[in-house]
């Protein structure tokens, strides 16, 4: 596949790589749904920063990871969407409504530790 | 490769999508695009690459660097013998898809483009093109 995730204590972090297929997309959404469930994360980041292109197959994709992560008790963030690529999303008629995005890595990891919700283990 | 000429990309996966809007990149090298305008090209090549793959199966892209006078810019002609478009006009508004897409894949190229011209005929495929100008 051509994102990798990382599991970063609750949460996980999937880098996608410059130029993603369709395949790749569903398969991304795949391994996050059992990834989220396997080690109970409590927030997802999706970094785009790589991205050459946000298309309306794209965005829809991202769309059902964060329903789908929400429904599995998650929160997820899509981070690192680039100018350029906001601009074309714009132009395109593209939202990520009711999606949480953040500028970079970091302010989506502090979005995340900011709202994800603690579970009683962790206390 | 120099930053002319022609390039024809067959289109049969999904992964052919992508092939499409990376060679794009490099046949307008030469071209005072600015990286915003290559990414609202690439992004309208990646739309109308992948309605070849949902609707028709297979088809092409061809893209050339084009002039006039002085001018030059960029065509892509997507082409395939595919079922072709019944309704033309309903195809061009915003949120219309048979294909539990956005419905927003036509429409927007369209925006994302300068010039876009769409020719189909049912039982007999869909040819788009589309070209973008140097500012």
């Amino acid at each position: 596949m051509r994102a990798s995730i990382l599991k970063q204590n609750r949460f996980l972090i999937a880098s996608v790589q410059g130029s993603m297929s369709d395949a790749d997309l569903v398969q991304l959404r795949d391994e996050l749904g059992s990834g989220v469930r396997r080690h109970r994360s409590t927030g997802v980041i999706i970094d785009v920063t790589m991205l050459d292109v946000m298309d309306s197959f794209a965005v829809r994709t991202l769309r059902g990871i964060a329903q789908m992560v929400k429904l599995l008790g998650a929160e997820c963030v899509v981070v690192g969407i680039q100018p350029e690529v906001a601009f074309s999303m714009v132009q395109l008629g593209l939202t990520l409504e009711g999606m949480t995005t953040a500028l970079d890595l970091e302010d989506g990891l502090d979005a995340l530790q900011a709202r994800a919700p603690v579970r009683s283990s962790l206390l | 490769m120099s930053g002319s000429g022609e390039v024809v990309v067959p289109i049969r996966a999904d992964v052919d999508v992508v092939i499409a809007r990376q060679k794009i990149r490099a046949l307008v090298l030469d071209l005072r695009f600015s990286g915003s305008e290559l990414t609202l090209i690439a992004t309208a090549i990646s739309e109308v690459a992948r309605n070849i793959v949902s609707y028709a199966g297979s088809g092409e892209i061809v893209m050339r660097v084009v002039r006039q006078g002085q001018r030059r810019g960029i065509t892509v002609v997507a082409r395939d013998q595919g079922p072709g478009i019944a309704d033309i006009e309903r195809a061009m508004e915003d949120g219309f898809s048979t294909s539990r897409g956005l419905g927003l894949g036509l429409p927007g190229s369209k925006r994302l483009m300068d010039e876009f011209e769409l020719v189909s005929e049912v039982g007999k495929g869909t040819e788009i093109t589309m070209t973008k100008w140097e500012r």
